[in-house]
């Protein structure tokens, strides 16, 4: 009796511990969602709805004059490229566009070949024995784990020489380089048993057919986990922006973004309608691929 | 017999060679990526730290010599001592906090797991110039969101220049970092939470272990692992925290938010001080590589 007394008791407390704990983890995340609402929403408030001391938590009617203002201060041409000496130049468009294409570009391109570059990698480094693959291996883990920006400083140095400061592929190229995607994929192929690859191997298949044939399709999971982490991360990588970018036509949506944040510091509407245009559409993006992309992060931290 | 030996030793050999040269060929493509602009930038890193390096001149070699300045410069370590603090407070916190929300949300249903794994990641995903912005202006002196709360609740007299005030603007700072780093963490405990042996823990339920007995003695160590690792990588992202800091308050008011990171940005382009840069981020790489050698050796250890 005494005994079931005391087994209740413990129930109760269990139970009276769980809905704690789902009214904190609900306050929580409630205080984690809103910078996104306060950005948002912000975009649509007119000026007096900004900068009044009482926070507007509703704004009263959707006005578009902050996008309008973003629209209207900059202009760039919609594409610009050199063939035979020849620069072609797009008809001007916001700058706003402009940076979004650029963003878009920037991102899928880095995307597509760190996938390409990784999944290869990734496979002979987990399937294959080669002198210098521990020498491999250890780099990639070694430049895994110090600081990207450190090498920032003879990175400016190296592209200038390369005639490719200021242009989209000084990003692109060093997101490439970056060896998380090869470490996520090497993760991947290890899990593929080898008497696939094997047998493969044995049908006389040569060695691209069994990698595109076999092993591309079966590591695909990763790959796409590798995909959209590079893509959002490329999307939002500032600091290698900033420092590659210069000119208004190059800038990258969340540079152009903070470059405007210098010129009008204070317009709220302005830096909020920016702040949604560079946020939204990779949010969409990550509700969309978000199973594959917490694959990839959990596959990436199994012990390195 | 002895023959035969020779005929399969070059047989290997051959085959060794052949296997060589095609994983070679599937590591090109990225070898020449990483090889040009991660290794190299950092041998170079290394390299002209001990040179005076600017723009439009020739590199003058000093040997140690920025490495001395380094070390008589007060700015640098005011830098290092804000560095520390954010690094002390944020990564106990981050994993501490994350460890809690994952073990509150990993016995909720299936759905709402992945919703609340969702909000929390809100804000990495939402990218740290869209954060900032938004931050500024939830810190702003006159329209600020956070004055106006602290001055109706009382918790406030009078409304506070957050990130104009030495004294709090470092904890600002950490505070946004704060909610852009735990998303990552929860993402790893979750699954790291789902992977714990269920045959132990009802073993020790059944054997009468109250449900703390459970966590700390079962789970726990078998989440050391991934503990290691957010250790490591909350540890890493805190030293390299930029972004806030270039957008929002630039290493003042009076250096109280100077970090290495933004002090590395403000010589090398700010001033042209490439060297000087540089030999700082060697500094920078040795004491992340000094930190994560300790915690790894630690984890071992338990």
């Amino acid at each position: 009796m005494n005994n079931q007394n005391r087994l209740d008791q413990v129930a109760v407390k269990q139970k009276a511990y769980r809905y704690f704990s789902v009214i904190v983890v609900a306050i929580f995340a409630f205080l984690f969602a809103f910078p996104l609402y306060w950005i948002i929403t912000g975009a649509f408030k007119t000026g007096k709805e900004i900068n009044s001391t009482t926070p507007v938590w509703i704004p009263s009617e959707w006005d578009m004059g902050n996008f309008e203002r973003l629209m209207s201060k900059r202009s760039a041409p919609l594409f610009d490229f050199q063939i035979f000496g020849y620069i072609i130049t797009g008809p001007k468009v916001p700058a706003a566009i402009r940076w979004l294409i650029n963003t878009v570009f920037m991102s899928v391109a880095s995307m597509l070949l760190t996938c390409l570059t990784s999944a290869m990698a990734g496979y002979v480094l987990a399937k294959k024995r080669f002198w210098g693959k521990t020498l491999i291996f250890s780099l990639v883990v070694c430049a895994m784990a110090l600081p990207k920006q450190v090498i920032l400083i003879p990175l400016l140095r190296e592209m200038s020489n390369l005639d490719l400061y200021d242009t989209i592929w000084a990003v692109i190229f060093p997101i490439v380089g970056w060896p998380f995607g090869v470490f996520l994929l090497k993760q991947f192929a290890e899990g593929i048993p080898t008497e696939m690859v094997e047998a493969c191997r044995i049908d006389g298949a040569s060695e691209w057919r069994t990698f595109t044939d076999v092993m591309f399709p079966m590591i695909k999971p990763g790959v796409g986990a590798c995909a959209i982490f590079t893509f959002i991360n490329s999307w939002n990588d500032y600091f290698m922006q900033l420092i590659m970018l210069t000119a208004n036509k190059n800038l990258t949506i969340s540079l152009g973004i903070a470059t405007m944040q210098g010129e009008s510091s204070t317009d709220y509407g302005l830096l909020m309608a920016g702040a949604a245009l560079a946020s939204v559409p990779i949010i969409i993006v990550f509700l969309i691929f978000q199973k594959y992309f917490t694959k990839g992060i959990t596959m990436g931290a199994v012990k390195g | 017999m002895a023959n035969k030996k020779i005929a399969v030793n070059t047989k290997n050999r051959r085959l060794m060679i052949h296997e060589t040269v095609t994983s070679y060929l599937f590591l090109l493509p990225f070898l020449v990526f990483f090889v040009m602009f991660v290794v190299y930038p950092m041998l170079m890193c290394v390299y002209t730290s001990f040179f005076d390096a600017t723009m439009g001149r020739e590199d003058i070699f000093v040997g140690f010599g920025n490495y001395k300045t380094l070390f008589q410069d007060d700015v640098f370590w005011i830098a290092l001592r804000n560095t520390l603090v954010i690094v002390l407070v944020s990564v106990p916190v981050t994993c501490a906090f994350s460890l809690w929300i994952a073990s509150a949300i990993s016995k909720m249903p299936v759905a709402a797991t992945s919703a609340f794994r969702c909000i929390f990641y809100l804000p990495v995903v939402t990218g740290s110039v869209a954060v900032t912005m938004v931050w500024k202006w939830m810190f702003n002196n006159y329209y600020g969101i956070f004055n106006y709360i602290g001055t109706n609740l009382g918790l406030i007299d009078k409304n506070i220049n957050w990130l104009g005030d030495p004294k709090y603007a470092l904890g600002c700072i950490i505070l946004i970092l704060l909610t852009t780093s735990v998303g990552q963490p929860i993402v790893l405990y979750v699954s790291a939470l789902d992977n714990v042996d269920k045959s132990l823990v009802e073993a020790a339920e059944v054997d009468g272990a109250t449900q703390m007995q459970a966590f700390w003695k079962i789970k726990w160590p078998q989440m050391m692992p991934t503990t290691l690792y957010i250790l490591v990588i909350t540890t890493i992202n805190s030293f390299q925290c930029f972004a806030l800091i270039q957008l929002l308050t630039l290493g003042g008011p009076s250096n109280s938010t100077m970090t290495i990171m933004y002090y590395i940005y403000y010589n090398a382009f700010k001033l042209y001080k490439y060297g000087y840069g540089n030999a700082m981020g060697v500094i920078l790489a040795i004491i992340i590589a000094i930190l994560s050698a300790v915690q790894f050796k630690l984890g071992e250890e338990k």
